[in-house]
């Protein structure tokens, strides 16, 4: 006790005393946070969709209006609903860059999900949209694959490519590889139509029809996909393998027909 | 007389059994003639005069394994529902084609295996004889007496791609009956009869119930029967006519230097076949190709982006692709442009490389036999024709991969388009005058070497300050390879006025040919090589550097 | 040739042969050919250690094929056809297949490489020279087999008696028809058959995902729906045949953003029906952008603007996408009102 009296005055132990009093307040925070949770579910969203609010001014009104009324730089998000947002946002194409190309590009999400999440309740808020689906809908649970793969077939492959990997459009416009998309974001993307991507509203397409089409993708496209010929070469098809066959192929063979072919090598002249 | 007979008869019985086996086989077939001339037969050493063995062996490999697969193929269009071990096509309704496909990879142990070395051994046998051919464009092996062997080994090239394509289709899949409705199309834009024979091709309306099993006895039986003919024709021939030869010390074109083929090309060929098939095997364990069951099975209404034919049907991919959609109507008719102009040009594209021999062989007018073979700058105009032609296939090849070059270098598929349909015109035409200066080049550096010896790169001062590189002469092999080569001079259609003073009238086919002497054999077009005097006079006692 | 033509002097094949004979280089000609250099002797030639070396490296590659086979036919019968396993850098691919290849493919490279190496270090190394002879046969042979086939084509009197010689023309031209007129059945002939399709006037447009008929209501703008007739289905036996021709791409554009007048003519609402079958060579057009209201052809892009009557913007097809009109029956559900007034799919000969 003595030792700690005497180091009372070091310069130091303000700074000390400092930071235990905010690992302590961090702590207590931290213990009684989720208690606030308890409160009315009502109160949680005015506020969830005042802090989206927030977050919209912040980081989407120069573009999309101070409302979501839309301007010269981007489109109205009066009634695109949670769905779209947590898309766009959550696969990192929104907030767009200035300066954008043929198309907005996937990349690093820039909010959390739980912002995400405050966000697309304030852009709900707004008018009604498509609203986030659940996990019930896009899980592999009671999903036929077959099935989803004949509807993969006909509605997706024509820009997706069989397996999802993508394609070009016009003018430098391209369908994005599917490969390591998150299930829910697929189905927002059916759902709601991003960009030039047109949609599939429940109505054309029932929710069972996009649960087994995201479980025929998990099958043919996933993490654990067996290509039991071995290398997937891209997926790309013949031209992919042309090129294989090219370099690999025909390489490896005119590299045995230079050994077949050259002089064995000869003993020192004496 | 008897105690002759007799000698001869016991000597015959104290032969070893594989000599009496001979004996037997020769009293019926004459075979001690047939090796007389064969056994020792020599070929010459060269990598390069192997990728015909590449192709020749790679062609049996397919035979082997296409019969394999025969076995388990089932060329029916007749729609089955799918219960085979492949999950994600559980229950989907097929053609008997597709589900047997899908038999012979899941379930058939090996099955995948042998589908997969078929398929890589086409692709590799279609590559090796692309390479093959340009080989022996290059060096000049297509000239007297070699021509008809290169048109056999030219047909062998068209008809494999053929082969290819129709065994492409056979399995019903989402991309081959894509590949499939295209050719229906371009089969329906020929004029007047096209409808018709589309309709006997499908035996009716697209796609009908026939194809495949068509497809099938032409995949198997019609065009491997002709090209097993021409195969063994082409072989004839290269054992009949010799092999060709670099030119080098102690070649000439009245011999050829190598080695016997028994033993050591029984072996190094024998050897190179087990090789080959070796180097397909592993990469069939390795890289999967055509994965039908991710493709599914071809539905008239379904398509997936990137639907491309195998590599050697690209250039006609390209083709149709840059095309602009031409379409005319005239009473009460329509002729597609857009589709029929590229289906000309695509055998023209073939026949253009096919020709060239002939073109040369009467530019030149020289009947005399080759077996020495060019170096490629020696002979700079065919070299760059050769190049531009290249060019024009591979700008088409690309354009057949739009899509692709657009997703993965960031392009759009229009600016890709766009530029294969400008590429394809001025690209051959850089290629050649490229080509041309470089092959020049290159002969003017051969004649340097030749008059002036090889630049040592070591510097040496002279007692009055001047720096100067020692060229070190070249060896009388050196100076005999590089001055063995033959020149033309171009033709002259001679005075067009003769010693009476009356004119003389030249057809325009020989102010042409005239022409075309001068455009590959005149100045412009070959660095004359070093006479014997020019060198005479540069080593003769002038101490030169 | 004529003499009018080229005189075969100036030709550039007149020029000498450049080719000596074998010989040494003297004061004439310093570029005369040295003949072949002298042999070296390879290693294996002079030392009987590494001959023995290669001898041994031989017989290891022999011993490895056949351990090779051993390998590949105890991986056929053990691996089971299902199994899967993770090979890096490969990934996730089927134990068997790949099994099989490697040992296959060791067995196959392993004769051959054992075979070559013996070939390249221990066959003999000289190079042997072979002369070779003229192609063409000497002009007494020559003279002999023409003489011989007149005399051939004398005897058979061919050329005299032109009365055969005509006939049996006439018959060999002919005979070969039998067989081009038994192709005949190869197809039926196509009649009108490619310019008429299942739909017809009051046929419903049913949704290739549900089966279900659609409602104009189901269909929102932006997005995108493929429709068959109503009655076609996939178990038919003619399906393909006719959902080659009657695949339908539905979409709903705003009213005032369509800018042909017979395309909102035959539109309901905005919703309008067009060929799914690109008019180039026939593939499933289908990559629509909402925003541009473009479809583009996967196979060779083809472009049309689904605003402006699906007209061309871009590639090689050489017309629009043929639109089905139509309407909303009394029951509330979208139908046909008619066939397509021009064929669909690629343009032939007799369309006109």
């Amino acid at each position: 006790m003595k030792k700690l009296s005497a180091r009372r005055r070091h310069p130091l132990a303000a700074v000390v005393v400092l930071l235990l009093a905010l690992a302590a307040t961090g702590g207590l925070y931290s213990a009684f946070a989720p208690a606030s949770k308890a409160q009315a579910d009502e109160t949680a969203q005015s506020l969830t969709i005042e802090q989206g609010k927030k977050l919209y001014e912040v980081g989407c009104a120069s573009c999309h209006g101070t409302g979501g009324q839309g301007s010269s730089d981007g489109p109205s998000l009066v009634g695109v609903g949670a769905a779209a947002v947590d898309f766009q946002v959550g696969t990192g194409r929104m907030p767009a860059a200035s300066s954008q190309g043929a198309q907005v590009p996937r990349k690093k999400p820039t909010y959390t999900q739980p912002q995400i999440d405050m966000l697309a309740a304030y852009i709900a808020s707004l008018g009604a949209g498509p609203e986030v689906p659940t996990k019930e809908q896009y899980g592999p649970e009671g999903a036929d694959i077959a099935a989803g793969g004949e509807l993969f077939r006909t509605n997706c492959a024509q820009c997706h490519n069989f397996t999802g990997k993508g394609g070009a459009l016009t003018d430098g416009k391209y369908a994005p590889t599917l490969e390591g998309v998150d299930p829910k974001h697929i189905y927002e993307a059916m759902q709601t139509g991003p960009q030039n991507m047109p949609s599939f509203p429940d109505t054309t397409m029932t929710e069972k029809n996009k649960k087994d089409i995201i479980a025929y993708l998990n099958a043919v496209d996933g993490s654990g996909t067996e290509n039991p010929g071995g290398l997937e070469l891209g997926g790309l098809g013949p031209v992919t393998e042309g090129l294989f066959a090219w370099i690999f192929g025909l390489g490896a063979l005119i590299a045995v027909a230079v050994w077949v072919a050259a002089r064995t090598a000869k003993a020192k002249k004496s | 007389m008897s105690t002759a007979a007799n000698e001869e008869t016991r000597s015959r019985g104290k032969a070893p059994a594989g000599e009496r086996v001979a004996d037997w086989a020769d009293g019926r077939l004459g075979i001690y003639a047939l090796a007389k001339s064969n056994m020792r037969k020599i070929f010459p050493d060269h990598w390069s005069f192997m990728l015909g063995e590449v192709c020749l062996y790679s062609f049996l490999i397919i035979i082997l394994t296409g019969v394999y697969l025969t076995l388990f193929f089932h060329p029916s269009m007749n729609e089955v529902e799918y219960h085979g071990s492949y999950v994600p096509l559980q229950g989907q309704l097929m053609s008997e084609a597709f589900s047997s496909t899908l038999h012979i990879s899941f379930d058939v142990r090996g099955g995948l295996l042998v589908r997969q070395i078929h398929h890589w051994a086409a692709l590799i046998f279609l590559a090796g004889m692309f390479v093959h051919m340009m080989r022996v464009f290059f060096t000049g092996a297509f000239r007297k007496p070699r021509e008809i062997n290169w048109l056999f080994g030219f047909l062998l090239f068209v008809l494999g791609m053929f082969t290819g394509f129709t065994g492409y289709s056979l399995p019903d899949d989402l991309l081959s009956g894509t590949g499939v409705r295209f050719m229906e199309g371009a089969v329906l834009s020929v004029p007047i009869v096209g409808t018709y024979l589309s309709f006997f091709l499908f035996g009716g309306q697209f796609p009908g119930h026939d194809f495949v099993a068509r497809f099938y006895s032409i995949h198997i039986l019609l065009l491997p029967g002709i090209m097993l003919g021409l195969v063994v024709g082409h072989l004839i021939l290269v054992i009949y006519h010799k092999h060709t030869q670099f030119a080098g010390p102690g070649k000439s074109e009245k011999n050829v230097v190598g080695m016997p083929l028994l033993p050591v090309y029984a072996a190094k060929a024998g050897g190179f076949f087990f090789l080959v098939f070796g180097v397909i095997a592993a990469i069939s364990a390795i890289a999967q190709i055509n994965p039908i069951w991710a493709m599914g099975p071809y539905r008239p209404d379904q398509v997936s982006t990137g639907a491309q034919p195998d590599w050697y049907m690209g250039f006609s991919e390209g083709l149709i692709r840059f095309m602009p959609g031409w379409e005319i109507n005239f009473w009460g008719h329509t002729l597609v442009l857009g589709v029929f102009i590229p289906l000309v040009i695509f055998p023209l594209v073939l026949v253009a490389i096919a020709v060239y021999p002939f073109i040369e062989s009467w530019v030149t007018g020289d009947k005399s036999e080759h077996h020495i073979l060019d170096r490629p700058r020696n002979a700079p105009t065919r070299t760059g024709l050769g190049v531009a032609w290249m060019t024009v296939y591979l700008t088409l090849l690309i354009g057949g991969g739009n899509d692709l070059w657009a997703t993965h270098f960031h392009l759009s598929i229009n600016a890709v388009t766009w530029f294969v349909r400008i590429f394809v015109f001025v690209g051959p035409v850089l290629a050649f005058l490229i080509t041309k200066r470089i092959c020049l080049g290159l002969q003017r550096r051969d004649r340097d070497k030749v008059l002036h010896g090889r630049e040592t790169g070591i510097i040496k001062r002279l007692p009055h300050g001047e720096f100067i590189e020692v060229h070190e002469p070249l060896s009388q092999e050196q100076l005999h390879t590089l001055t063995a080569h033959h020149q033309y001079e171009p033709a002259e259609i001679g005075p067009l006025v003769d010693e009476n003073g009356v004119e003389r009238k030249v057809a325009g086919t020989q102010k042409l040919r005239a022409k075309l002497s001068d455009a590959l054999y005149g100045e412009d077009s070959q660095i004359p090589k070093p006479t014997v005097e020019e060198y005479k006079e540069i080593t003769s006692g002038h101490g030169h550097h | 040739m004529s003499s009018q033509d080229i005189p075969d002097e100036n030709l550039p094949a007149e020029q000498e042969a450049a080719h000596g004979a074998v010989g040494v280089a003297d004061e004439k000609n310093p570029f005369a050919n040295p003949g072949l250099p002298p042999h070296e002797h390879r290693i294996q030639d002079t030392d009987e250690r590494a001959a023995k070396r290669s001898e041994r490296v031989v017989a290891l590659l022999f011993t490895v094929s056949m351990l090779a086979t051993v390998a590949f036919i105890a991986a056929y019968v053990a691996i089971p056809s299902d199994k899967s396993i993770f090979v890096f850098p490969i990934g996730h691919l089927s134990a068997l297949n790949f099994a099989l290849g490697l040992t296959l493919g060791t067995a196959l490279f392993c004769i051959g490489a054992g075979a070559v190496h013996w070939a390249r270090t221990l066959m003999s190394d000289v190079e042997i020279t072979d002369e070779r002879h003229p192609i063409a046969a000497p002009a007494d042979v020559r003279a002999k087999v023409i003489a011989d086939f007149k005399q051939g084509a004398k005897e058979s009197a061919i050329g005299r008696r032109g009365l055969i010689r005509t006939t049996m023309f006439g018959a060999l031209t002919l005979v070969p028809l039998a067989g081009v007129v038994l192709l005949r059945d190869l197809g039926p002939l196509p009649g009108t058959s490619l310019r008429h399709t299942l739909w017809s006037k009051g046929k419903l447009l049913v949704n290739m995902n549900t089966n279900e008929p659609l409602r104009p209501e189901d269909v929102a703008v932006g997005s995108l729906t493929f429709a068959k007739p109503e009655g076609l289905e996939e178990t038919d036996e003619e399906f393909q045949t006719e959902i080659a021709k009657a695949a339908l791409m539905i979409v709903r554009l705003q009213p005032d953003n369509i800018k042909d007048k017979r395309e909102l003519e035959w539109s309901h609402e905005g919703i309008v029906a067009y060929s799914k079958i690109c008019t180039h060579v026939g593939c499933p057009i289908s990559l629509y952008e909402q925003q541009t209201h473009h479809v583009l052809c996967p196979c060779h892009q083809s472009t049309f603007d689904l605003s402006d009557g699906a007209r061309v913007i871009f590639g090689p097809a050489g017309h629009a996408l043929p639109q089905l009109r139509i309407g909303v029956n009394d029951e509330g559900y979208l139908e046909a009102l008619g066939d397509f007034e021009e064929p669909v799919g690629p343009a032939f000969w007799e369309r006109g």
